[in-house]
């Protein structure tokens, strides 16, 4: 877009406007921008907020990178590559270190999904 | 010096057993010794301590922080009992060599003079990679931040912050696409301050938006927990925009968005810093239009912090020139404030910046801020008149932009339609923004919507988290985290054998394992030097006439390096680079013993209790006064300045006429200057001032001293003489000779 500099006509109503009202205006845009992303991230994550979840559970990054990878790939990072691996431990009843390296090599993923299709959180 | 809080949280495996010392060099092989190990001493972000009011040697400051325990101070500081003070901000030096074990001494050297934030600059691409780069290989322009590298620097700098007295924030970059994870690995490994801001990723990296702010959140929140300062990205709008100064208006808008995004996601506004660069530099009436942004910028942001950063865009290779410009952005700072001021090399448009300009650009941001302390309550801003008027219109041109970003149907779309980055003065347009799409870029569609029941077992996180029954902090789940337990956290060590800090150092060490030295500027042994001539030609014929002077020199991979003219047709000034080819063995080097000086308090009530007197003069047929006139004149700091009064015969004086007047006025020491002669005249008249004055049975009670741009001491004692000395003597060495040969007697 190409326009000339129209800030004279665009200021009328900012004009009247004190420093201070002028101020709060500013605050004021800026929180209703910022808003959809507010919402956008609560709602979502990704690869790499997964990876960090796995990583702050004490899995190195090349195992975080490998799970996550595959949790995509299983299509259930909407439930949070954690909660996976807890999920594995439960059903396996091992400790979730243990679970984390048999997802990282491919294993217990069909399990994960087949109880999660079943609709059992 | 104090301790974090948080230390014992850690465990208490934060015992350093290495201690720096000031006479030996950081010994980086021992330093990566139990690497896998080492915990961080501290977690967060330190302000230094202010300490308004307080007394620095003769002088009362205003607007300083507490005293370093070891430091250099600047040159001049010789002249006021050597005090150092300390800004009351901090100092930012950025460090990018590429190697972290080269990095880490140079940090020690910018501590020494002052440095209290280092940034490491990343290596060029890593903010395109999809995860986290383990080991130590080398970067392009900086390093790549691995955990290795990171704890290998934090240790160092745990070091060095013990050696100087104040905590040191060690700084670097959560951007790119894995911005969570570094944000972990980051605080993880105590760094203390980040730059974080989506919006770099969207315009500068080609990063989806909808990952970017997404990412964005979680790693605020991380930084959060780890109580990290923020930087923010808009200082590079000003660095990319055609006619930086028409981005005023966006750059706070940049600076809003960020800084609202990360208080609402929880960050404390004092940890959110805005990262602000003066817009111009001269030959632009720079402060006409820096001055009013950066007050506007302050009045909207006082809840928040300012890392103030001087001016990248306009520069050259003239080291002068960005130095001085540096020194109104800083005086800037000044004038309006600063919670961190950042400094740029002066060589940044020359070279990968060099160890020493480092330390230059640190010491003109403490040079300009300490010679400027308490100016504002000498002057004040007149904000009546034109000043007023501009900042005035600068916010309403913010206000007006942020008004079309919502028209317009928010952020993601305004980034869509080229907003950002137009070279236009808002609400002026020129449709030359960058453009980005909602669906494009790098990480395009990698964002997952969390079903009803996602779970994610750690403290720290932001967003939706459903957690089971009965609990209410997340980690209980695991047991623990690694923001609670560090011991969970996974260190990776090398994965490629052939790029690594060990295979790195054994070439690059082993010259200096041999006890042999090379010049440096940016890598161990690296051989560079620069050389400096002027050449009374035209440029061309100057440039290339320098790069053959230098080869026939010895010099390898010669570049200019600046090129400054002087007349069109007189001269032109050339800075060049080059590699010295060898290395010299310092133990076979002849170094004379430094002069004994003993202090001027103690020359003085010397000089005073024994109403010391000595009578000087130029012998032989000798018509130079100036080296001479130097020692004895109080202006020069001669020995007049420590109560030594003296007659000062003149130039081509004869010997005999020396002694005699010595005999006299009952001095106590005679001064020649002699210069060196190939007849060797100079040592005749030596050994003739000693006869005569053995003749006059007056030997034993004067003291004779011989002086000359190359007589030594050597020489002198040879010819007769008590003592002799050479070039770049001082008043202060003739003094204490003279006043240890009496003392003696």
């Amino acid at each position: 877009m190409q326009r000339n500099d129209d800030f004279t006509k665009r200021r009328t109503i900012l004009g009247a406007l004190t420093d201070e009202q002028l101020k709060n205006r500013f605050w004021e845009l800026a929180e209703t921008i910022v808003a959809p992303m507010i919402a956008v991230a609560k709602s979502h994550t990704s690869p790499s907020i997964e990876r960090s979840v796995l990583m702050r559970m004490g899995f190195s990054s090349a195992e975080s990178k490998e799970i996550v990878n595959r949790c995509l790939e299983h299509n259930l990072l909407g439930k949070g590559a954690g909660h996976c691996i807890l999920k594995l431990a439960e059903l396996r009843n091992c400790d979730y270190s243990a679970a984390g390296a048999l997802l990282a090599v491919g294993d217990g993923w069909t399990e994960l999904q087949a109880v999660w299709r079943k609709g059992n959180n | 010096m104090t301790v974090g809080p948080s230390f014992k949280q850690y465990g208490g495996r934060g015992i350093i057993e290495m201690k720096l010392k000031a006479n030996e060099k950081l010994d980086v092989e021992q330093l990566l010794e139990g690497l896998e190990n080492y915990r961080p001493k501290r977690r967060g972000w330190h302000w230094r301590k202010k300490t308004p009011n307080a007394k620095i040697g003769p002088f009362v400051f205003k607007q300083m922080s507490e005293n370093l325990e070891q430091s250099i101070p600047l040159p001049a500081a010789k002249y006021f009992d050597g005090i150092d003070p300390q800004p009351d901000c901090c100092i930012t030096t950025e460090i990018a060599s590429g190697r972290f074990e080269d990095d880490i001494r140079r940090m020690r050297m910018a501590a020494w003079h002052g440095a209290d934030h280092i940034m490491v600059i990343r290596t060029a691409g890593q903010s395109h990679f999809d995860g986290l780069i383990e080991g130590s290989p080398e970067g392009i322009g900086g390093v790549p931040i691995t955990r290795k590298q990171l704890r290998a620097s934090r240790k160092a700098l745990d070091l060095i912050e013990e050696e100087v007295g104040r905590e040191i924030n060690f700084h670097s970059y959560i951007s790119g696409v894995a911005g969570p994870e570094m944000a972990v690995l980051q605080g993880e490994e105590g760094v203390n301050g980040a730059h974080q801001d989506p919006q770099y990723n969207v315009l500068y990296r080609n990063i989806n938006m909808l990952r970017s702010f997404v990412d964005a959140a979680e790693a605020k929140t991380i930084m959060t927990a780890y109580d990290m300062a923020q930087i923010d990205g808009a200082h590079n709008a000003n660095a990319t925009a055609r006619q930086a100064w028409k981005v005023m208006p966006e750059l706070m808008v940049q600076h809003a968005i960020n800084s609202m995004f990360s208080a609402k996601i929880g960050m404390k506004k004092e940890n959110i810093c805005l990262s602000t660069v003066p817009p111009t530099a001269p030959p632009a009436p720079c402060m006409s239009l820096d001055l009013p942004y950066a007050v506007a910028l302050r009045d909207l942001f006082d809840e928040y912090k300012m890392r103030a950063q001087m001016n990248t865009k306009y520069m050259e290779s003239c080291t002068r020139e960005v130095t001085v410009t540096h020194t109104l952005n800083a005086l800037l700072s000044r004038m309006t404030s600063a919670d961190i001021q950042s400094t740029i090399t002066p060589d940044e448009g020359r070279n990968v910046p060099w160890h020493y300009n480092n330390i230059n650009g640190v010491n003109t941001a403490k040079q300009t801020l300490v010679g400027t302390d308490s100016l504002m309550d000498y002057i004040s801003l007149n904000r009546d008149g034109e000043l007023g008027e501009k900042i005035r219109e600068l916010k309403e041109r913010a206000i007006l932009y942020m008004e079309e970003i919502i028209a317009t149907g928010g952020y993601f779309t305004a980034v869509q339609n080229g907003f950002f980055v137009d070279s236009g003065f808002y609400p002026e347009r020129n449709g030359d923004g960058i453009i980005r799409n909602i669906a494009g870029g790098i990480g395009a569609n990698t964002i997952v919507e969390r079903d009803s029941d996602y779970l994610a077992p750690v403290c720290n996180h932001f967003g939706q988290n459903n957690l089971p029954n009965g609990i209410s902090h997340a980690c209980d789940l695991i047991g623990g985290c690694t923001f609670e337990k560090p011991e969970k956290i996974v260190f990776v060590d090398e994965i490629d054998e052939n790029d690594n800090v060990n295979i790195r150092m054994t070439e690059a060490s082993k010259e200096s394992k041999l006890g042999l030295l090379r010049p440096e500027v940016q890598w161990q042994n690296d051989g560079l030097v620069s050389m400096t001539m002027f050449l009374p030609t035209a440029e061309r014929i100057a440039e290339f006439g320098a790069m053959e002077i230098a080869q026939r020199l010895g010099l390898l991979d010669v570049e200019v390096i600046n090129k400054q003219v002087m007349h069109p047709a007189e001269g032109t000034l050339i800075e060049l680079k080059g590699k010295v080819p060898f290395a010299i063995d310092p133990s076979q080097l002849t170094i004379p013993p430094l002069p004994k000086i003993i202090s001027e308090n103690e020359i003085r009530a010397y000089a005073a209790e024994h109403q010391l007197k000595v009578v000087a003069g130029t012998v032989g047929q000798d018509e130079h006064s100036v080296g001479l006139l130097e020692i004895l004149d109080i202006k020069h700091g001669g020995i007049e300045g420590f109560g030594i009064k003296y007659s000062y015969l003149g130039t081509s004086v004869p010997v005999n006429k020396l002694i005699d007047a010595a005999i006299e006025e009952g001095a106590d020491a005679v001064l020649i200057s002699t210069i060196i002669s190939h007849s060797d005249v100079h040592r005749d008249n030596m050994r003739k001032i000693d006869q005569y004055a053995r003749e006059k049975g007056v030997r034993d009670k004067l003291i004779i001293v011989a002086g000359g741009t190359q007589v030594t001491n050597e020489i002198a004692i040879d010819s007769g003489m008590d003592a002799g000395f050479g070039r770049g003597t001082k008043g202060i060495h003739v003094a204490s000779c003279l006043v240890e040969k009496l003392r003696s007697k």
